[in-house]
């Protein structure tokens, strides 16, 4: 089964997020913060990662730039969960080695069809 | 609703737009006609039925048909007929259309321009293979409101983020306060126009491709097959027809068959790609 960490500093948001990402097929664990996705990510690296922006301690993008220079630190894609919705951020995101971009709000079709895009899951017939 | 009012509607729709509608789908009846009931100030669908049976507005005509045809729709939606699009129908194109270098595609149900807008955005990114080559897309609509919107380029976050690759978002599309407008570059490939299906479509001119997705899944069989039948006669030998992921042509028309392998894709019976054995059996044999 593949594993998701879900990153946000809103209890209820992971929990949509993991509920979401649990119905996709995904194993998931969760992060308060970027310093805490770090230390899951240095335990055992995930194939994703629901991240968002505006958290304390660690940024979403902070804890990105520090993903990428470590060791398998390419392995997981990264989705940017987020309510920073202009381009600027997009293409910061992007820059740092994002491979996708949700603006919030979201709902299970647009994860699902975010995660077809990045080459997470296969795309189901409808 | 009373089963008379149900057969105004339904025969309406029939007539109209080909549209069939039973009974197990009268609540979209309610769901979708409520606001044109409104607009038009009838206190209910009911009331509205009594102005049909006389002789009806043909702007209240317009506007039930238009809100019971208006369907749903994401970009690059179902993903598999654009990566064949790229894979296989370019390609083909590429070859067989070297001299002329053109390609004509039409969207026959284009709604609000998503699946149009998907497949330019696709030969702008491959644009690389076919240098000087023009690739026009003719996108169709019944609704004059829907192609409107088509015509705009400009989509909600929510649209935005349905099956759209955040590179192709950040690439082709401007912000515009809450909205996103696809840029000039793609918008002018494609040309939108109103057109029902059940008209000649003879004076559209000739495709190579033809998109009809999720639109016979409305249709009755006979209408069905008047349709595809048409289509047939505007694509060339080596054309290619798609529909959606619900849709067949078994037991409907002998004029399309399925492409081997892919799942959609339907070739022309005799066609350039049809490799059955014709030939085997038109050969005498045991001389």
């Amino acid at each position: 089964m593949k594993s998701c960490l879900v990153v946000d500093d809103s209890r209820v948001v992971r929990k949509v997020a993991r509920r979401i990402a649990e119905e996709l097929g995904f194993s998931c664990e969760e992060a308060e913060d970027g310093q805490k996705a770090y230390e899951s990510c240095q335990a055992s690296m995930p194939d994703v990662i629901m991240l968002d922006w505006n958290m304390p301690v660690m940024s979403g993008i902070e804890f990105l730039e520090k993903l990428r220079q470590m060791e398998n630190g390419d392995h997981p894609k990264v989705v940017f969960c987020t309510t920073e919705n202009d381009m600027a951020h997009i293409q910061r995101a992007i820059m740092a080695g994002a491979n996708e971009y949700i603006m919030k709000p979201f709902d299970r079709d647009i994860v699902e069809s975010k995660f077809v895009q990045a080459g997470i899951l296969e795309q189901t017939v409808s | 609703m009373k089963l008379q009012d149900f057969d105004v509607y339904k025969d309406l729709l029939m007539k109209k737009s080909g549209l069939v509608i039973t009974q197990d789908k009268s609540y979209l009846l309610d769901s979708r006609l409520t606001p044109v009931a409104k607009k038009w100030n009838f206190a209910n669908l009911d009331a509205m039925s009594v102005a049909l049976r006389g002789i009806p507005d043909q702007g209240l005509v317009r506007d039930i048909v238009e809100a019971m045809t208006t369907n749903e729709t994401s970009f690059f939606r179902d993903q598999k007929p654009f990566d064949q699009f790229k894979q296989t129908i370019l390609p083909h194109m590429l070859k067989a259309r070297a001299s002329v270098r053109k390609v004509r595609v039409w969207c026959a149900a284009s709604s609000s321009g998503q699946e149009p807008y998907s497949l330019s955005m696709l030969v702008k990114e491959n644009q690389a293979l076919m240098p000087g080559w023009s690739v026009e897309f003719l996108a169709t609509d019944l609704s004059e409101d829907i192609l409107a919107q088509a015509r705009g380029g400009l989509y909600s976050q929510f649209e935005v983020q349905r099956g759209l690759p955040i590179n192709l978002l950040m690439k082709y599309f401007r912000q515009e306060g809450e909205k996103w407008r696809i840029s000039e570059d793609i918008r002018k490939m494609v040309k939108y126009e109103t057109f029902n299906l059940l008209d000649p479509m003879t004076r559209l001119g000739k495709f190579d491709v033809i998109f009809c997705r999720n639109v016979l899944i409305y249709f009755d069989e006979p209408t069905k097959r008047r349709v595809l039948e048409g289509m047939a006669a505007l694509l060339p030998p080596d054309g290619f027809l798609f529909l959606g992921g619900a849709e067949t042509v078994f037991g409907i028309t002998e004029r399309f068959k399925p492409m081997e392998n892919t799942r959609g894709v339907y070739i022309l019976s005799g066609g350039a790609h049809d490799r059955a054995p014709a030939s085997a059996v038109a050969q005498p044999v045991g001389r």
